[in-house]
């Protein structure tokens, strides 16, 4: 390797570097948004106003679908991240695909099962506790269709434009985006979902 | 040229696919895990809920590591250190508006239950 492409490579290396840590910094400002929605949700959780309470409300084996289905797209995402470094196009496109409609599976059930609550008449008008329920799961919810978005045009890019450092700098992001919403999703199963029907 | 870009990428040694397949295989025990003991209910209820936070705690930890190699990183660990004053902030935080709303709970509503209770007397 000649002196020149050295420097290059220090270059890129530096980039990717404070990339990934300011990406990071976004990412722990999000933990602390999902913080005050948790404490928010626990502290209504009773306040039903006299409407349905969540042990009556939820389905423990049609989350852990949703749950096993957003691990399942955490791993594929994590592969596609390999693959992207290997510089394999059609394997990336090919995890990250999975990746995509894996999320998009998770975020159908997701819709479905706030479809089926609001159809019921319980919206988050009803009551404090589902107006947290909502706004916390909701959140999650906007965070994968987002994420869902970016895994689209990051593979239209990888795509067109190959994978470039750039691209995968961008992949690396990204990964870590969808890592995060997955630990987010463990606490929302296991905080509202398995807690709701115990308490 | 395949290993070009892990040569200037941070993470390199960590992201192996035995890596991710290990965090996926204790991830997917943990979940199992926590799910069947509230569906056999096999606790009593402060019980369960202990075993279960921790039981999450425990997979985040897992993720953390295997899924986004926190704590992997070389010299300074920028990103454990901003990890840690997340946490930090979110303990303040979390734990501050639950201690606050409790109490508020506590010493609040009862006066307001003694003030509807006022007129049957």
């Amino acid at each position: 390797m000649t002196k020149s492409v050295t420097v290059y490579h220090n270059a890129h290396k530096e980039v990717t570097e404070r990339t990934i840590l300011g990406f990071w910094h976004y990412i722990m400002s999000d933990c602390i948004l999902f913080a005050t929605l948790f404490v928010t949700y626990a502290v209504l959780h009773n306040n039903t106003y006299g409407g349905p309470t969540s042990r009556q409300l939820f389905d423990l084996p049609y989350v852990l679908t949703e749950t096993l289905i957003l691990l399942t797209s955490s791993l594929a995402c994590g592969l596609g991240l390999l693959e992207a470094r290997r510089r394999d196009k059609n394997k990336t496109m090919i995890f990250f695909g999975a990746t995509f409609l894996l999320g998009l599976a998770f975020l159908a059930l997701e819709i479905n099962e706030f479809y089926h609550l609001v159809q019921e008449g319980n919206s988050w008008q009803k009551s404090a506790f589902l107006s947290a329920y909502f706004t916390l799961v909701g959140t999650h919810g906007l965070h994968v269709a987002s994420g869902l978005l970016w895994i689209l045009v990051l593979m239209a890019q990888a795509w067109f434009g190959g994978l470039t450092w750039v691209i995968i700098k961008r992949f690396m992001c990204l990964s870590l985006f969808w890592h995060f919403l997955d630990i987010v999703w463990i606490f929302i199963f296991t905080l509202v979902y398995l807690m709701g029907v115990i308490l | 040229m395949t290993d070009e870009f892990d040569a200037i990428e941070p993470h390199s040694k960590n992201g192996t696919l035995t890596s991710y397949i290990i965090g996926f295989l204790l991830s997917l025990v943990l979940t199992l895990a926590a799910y069947f003991l509230v569906e056999k209910q096999w606790f009593d209820r402060w019980t369960l809920i202990l075993v279960i936070t921790a039981l999450a705690i425990v997979q985040m930890i897992v993720q953390l590591f295997f899924f986004l190699h926190l704590g992997n990183e070389s010299k300074p660990r920028w990103n454990l250190h901003s990890f840690l004053f997340m946490a930090l902030v979110v303990v303040v935080l979390a734990g501050g508006s639950l201690w606050i709303m409790y109490s508020l709970d506590v010493r609040v509503m009862p006066a307001a239950n003694i003030n509807s209770e006022m007129p049957h007397d």
